[in-house]
């Protein structure tokens, strides 16, 4: 027993220390970092939970987290279903060049997010972009993908682009799990394709979609490369407290409130957390019932 | 999942920035020794190894020039980027106690930034004071300390000028504008003519520009009043008469607020969008650069004034120094350094005829070989001459703040947004005012309104 004990902690090892140099570690560092105040005048000073009653009070920051949590419910089911309908369709064996369309799909998500953002700018461009030259040459005005109406719908745009193919490769890979035999009963019984997928593979899906559900909610609160990128082409429209990440970091490095960027990085872990939390319980609910 | 990655990488690099062994340095007050003239040469002869961060481009062959002159010190040039991301490397540097360079290029908007948080080197020990003479005054005013302390030796500069297109001007019959109620009356006139022109382009997300402008105005923005105390002036009078002179003609329609160095922008220059670029002294080589299509249309004049038949005067867009960097292990190397490049008669003369930089030192502003020069996308004119007339007229008493970053940061999402927006300038300048003081407060500063 005991030297079992031990030798499972030595194969742990290996994961613990990189965990806790990696993760732990910063991770605690910044809680302590978000219990201080450094000033440029009178240095740093013990400040108990004051950055967080100041981040509670902020109205920046509340705006910020209330704008993703909007991003969230419009972007996500949206993305969810475009893989999902995917996922379906490749593993239907119906369509044609399923391995090139499956290809296809994914590869938006090996592209690194900051060129996918250019690319999608250089889009949207009101002034040469292609949408606005084809609109031009239909006489109509040049589509406002950057104005502040539009904008997040233009990132969520983005962010779908990105992630469709991400998240139909963990709904496919479930579908492949699920045993054949399920649909060979199924189609004894007399049920047709679509009576299939709706009544024994989404049902199926549920924990991978539950997964991919709670990657997104990780996601949308922590937009940040997209926002960065397009605040060059929209400065008036993204300002740095235009999501939470962003208004972070830009205490930190433009402001130097490591300490309050600290303090606000755990709220925004906090509601995260609460977040995620929330959608768990609700799915949770939903399946016993 | 990618965001998940990111953040915590994110985190890993706030920890290292934050991770401070601030190490009490003693305040800039009290001038160290001056470094006796055995050691400068000691030091200029011992084997050693110096790192210099610039985004200049091939300003290795100037550098050159120091190491055959000095064959026992090495210089490393090191491109950490330009501007902000080599800053913000710096100061990463800074506070972890190692990888700083010895010398960097600091922009002059910067320069309070960086000595608030002790980390450039006082230059006085090293002879620096006698050099004041060989830079425009302006200048040695941006580098001198709220206690004279120097902090860097000037290396090029921006006063501002206008570069207008003579045949749009001629074409519409419009007469360089001599004073802003001239320039606002032919912005006028001009859109009305051809509403696809637009007499200038004030790009809503330049603060550089702005704060030339203010600049000119005699605007006093930031006042360093001690070194724990700063007054914030950014809603006063003269603040008002240049914002709400900028918001109104681009609420009006007839100037335009596109932000500036986008695709769009050196599209719409090369198109003729834009009949006038209120820009600084290195603009001119910029823009023949940029701007191809339009070869021998630009000329180069004097920024418009506030008053009809006062004196000129202008402001500064832009320009940097050499800057010894707080924890060198060889300040006497680095320093004169930093002095040979922005001083050396052949150095200074190089970096403007080779580098493009429009320079800071009375001499080679007054060498025919740079201010004779006649190209031909100014149709001829001697555009140097021209800006390095400009340069004497340049205010001499403005400062920049001790957190320049927040300020910019601020303008951005104020004044700037005003101007993109088309909303009303004036308040925005108060809500500026007010960000950038609760900053201040916040920092601990006292804050002089």
């Amino acid at each position: 027993m005991n030297t079992h004990a031990k030798s499972g902690y030595l194969f742990v090892a290996p994961f613990l220390l990189v965990f806790a140099a990696m993760l732990v570690a910063p991770l605690a560092y910044a809680a302590y970092l978000s219990l201080f105040r450094e000033q440029l005048i009178g240095g740093t000073v013990f400040a108990g939970f004051e950055n967080y009653t100041r981040a509670l009070q902020d109205d920046r920051l509340m705006d910020g987290v209330l704008r993703v949590a909007r991003f969230f419910v419009i972007q996500v089911p949206l993305m969810l279903a475009l893989s999902l309908a995917s996922a379906l369709a490749i593993d239907s064996g119906l369509l044609r060049f399923a391995k090139v369309f499956r290809l296809g799909i994914f590869i938006p998500y090996a592209v690194p997010a900051v060129v996918a953002t250019l690319m999608w700018g250089y889009l949207y461009g009101p002034d040469f972009g292609p949408f606005a030259q084809l609109a031009g040459k239909l006489g109509l005005p040049a589509p406002p993908f950057l104005s502040d109406d539009w904008m997040l719908g233009s990132m969520a745009n983005i962010v779908t682009w990105e992630f469709v193919g991400y998240n139909m490769i963990i709904l496919y890979a479930a579908l492949r799990a699920v045993p054949h035999d399920l649909y060979e009963a199924a189609a004894v019984d007399g049920a047709g394709a679509w009576r299939i997928a709706w009544s024994i593979k989404i049902p199926a899906l549920r924990p991978a979609l539950l997964l991919c559900l709670i990657f997104s909610v990780i996601g949308s609160f922590q937009l940040f490369a997209e926002p960065q990128l397009l605040q060059r082409l929209a400065p008036s429209v993204i300002d740095s407290g235009y999501t939470p990440n962003l208004y972070a970091y830009t205490l930190a490095f433009t402001g130097q409130e490591v300490n309050y960027a600290a303090a606000v990085s755990f709220l925004l872990g906090a509601v995260i957390v609460v977040a995620s939390y929330t959608v768990l319980f609700v799915s949770g609910r939903r399946s016993r019932s | 999942m990618k965001a998940v990655k990111r953040f915590s990488a994110a985190l890993l690099v706030l920890c290292l920035a934050a991770c401070t062994g601030d190490s009490a340095g003693d305040d800039g007050g009290s001038a160290a020794p001056p470094a006796a003239q055995a050691d400068i040469d000691k030091a200029l002869q011992t084997p050693t190894k110096l790192v210099f961060w610039t985004w200049v481009p091939d300003i290795q062959k100037e550098v050159t020039l120091f190491e055959q002159k000095y064959p026992a010190i090495d210089v490393e040039v090191v491109n950490a980027g330009q501007g902000e991301p080599q800053y913000t490397k710096l100061r990463t540097a800074l506070k972890a106690g190692s990888g700083a360079p010895d010398v960097a290029q600091i922009e002059f908007q910067y320069i309070p930034t960086f000595s608030l948080t002790k980390s450039l080197v006082d230059l006085r020990p090293y002879g620096a004071e006698a050099l004041k003479d060989t830079f425009v005054d302006w200048t040695w005013n941006q580098v001198t300390g709220a206690n004279g302390e120097i902090w860097g030796y000037p290396q090029d500069t921006g006063p501002m000028g206008m570069l207008y297109r003579k045949d749009i001007f001629d074409k519409h019959g419009i007469a360089v504008p001599k004073t802003w109620d001239e320039f606002a009356a032919a912005a006028r006139k001009l859109h009305a003519a051809d509403p696809n022109v637009y007499l200038t382009n004030l790009a809503s997300n330049q603060n550089g520009a702005w704060m030339g402008l203010l600049w000119q105005a005699g605007a006093k923005p930031f006042t360093n009043t001690g070194p724990e105390s700063v007054t914030v002036s950014l809603n006063d009078d003269v603040s008002k008469k240049v914002g709400s002179y900028w918001g109104g003609l681009i609420a009006e329609g007839v100037v335009s607020a596109d932000a500036d160095f986008t695709d769009a922008w050196y599209q719409a220059l090369n198109r003729g969008k834009y009949a006038t670029w209120l820009t600084a002294a290195w603009g001119p080589v910029f823009l023949t650069g940029s701007a191809k299509s339009t070869t021998g249309k630009w000329r180069a004049a004097p920024l418009p004034q506030w008053q009809s038949g006062g004196q000129e005067v202008s402001g500064n867009w832009g320009g940097s120094t050499s800057a010894v960097i707080t924890g060198t292990k060889n300040p006497i190397a680095a320093a004169k350094f930093a002095e040979f490049l922005n001083t050396d008669p052949e150095s200074t003369k190089k970096l403007a005829l080779e580098q493009f930089l429009f320079p800071a030192t009375k001499a080679v502003l007054a060498d025919p070989a740079f201010t004779g020069q006649k190209p031909e996308f100014y149709g001829g004119q001697a555009v140097n001459q021209e800006f390095a007339r400009i340069s004497d007229t340049v205010d001499k008493q403005f400062q920049w703040p001790p957190f320049l970053d927040q300020a910019v940061n601020d303008w951005d999402e104020t004044v700037g947004k005003s101007f993109a927006d088309k909303s009303d300038t004036s308040a925005a300048l108060d809500e500026w005012q007010k960000r950038v003081t609760d900053y201040a407060k916040n920092q601990g500063f006292k804050v002089n309104e």
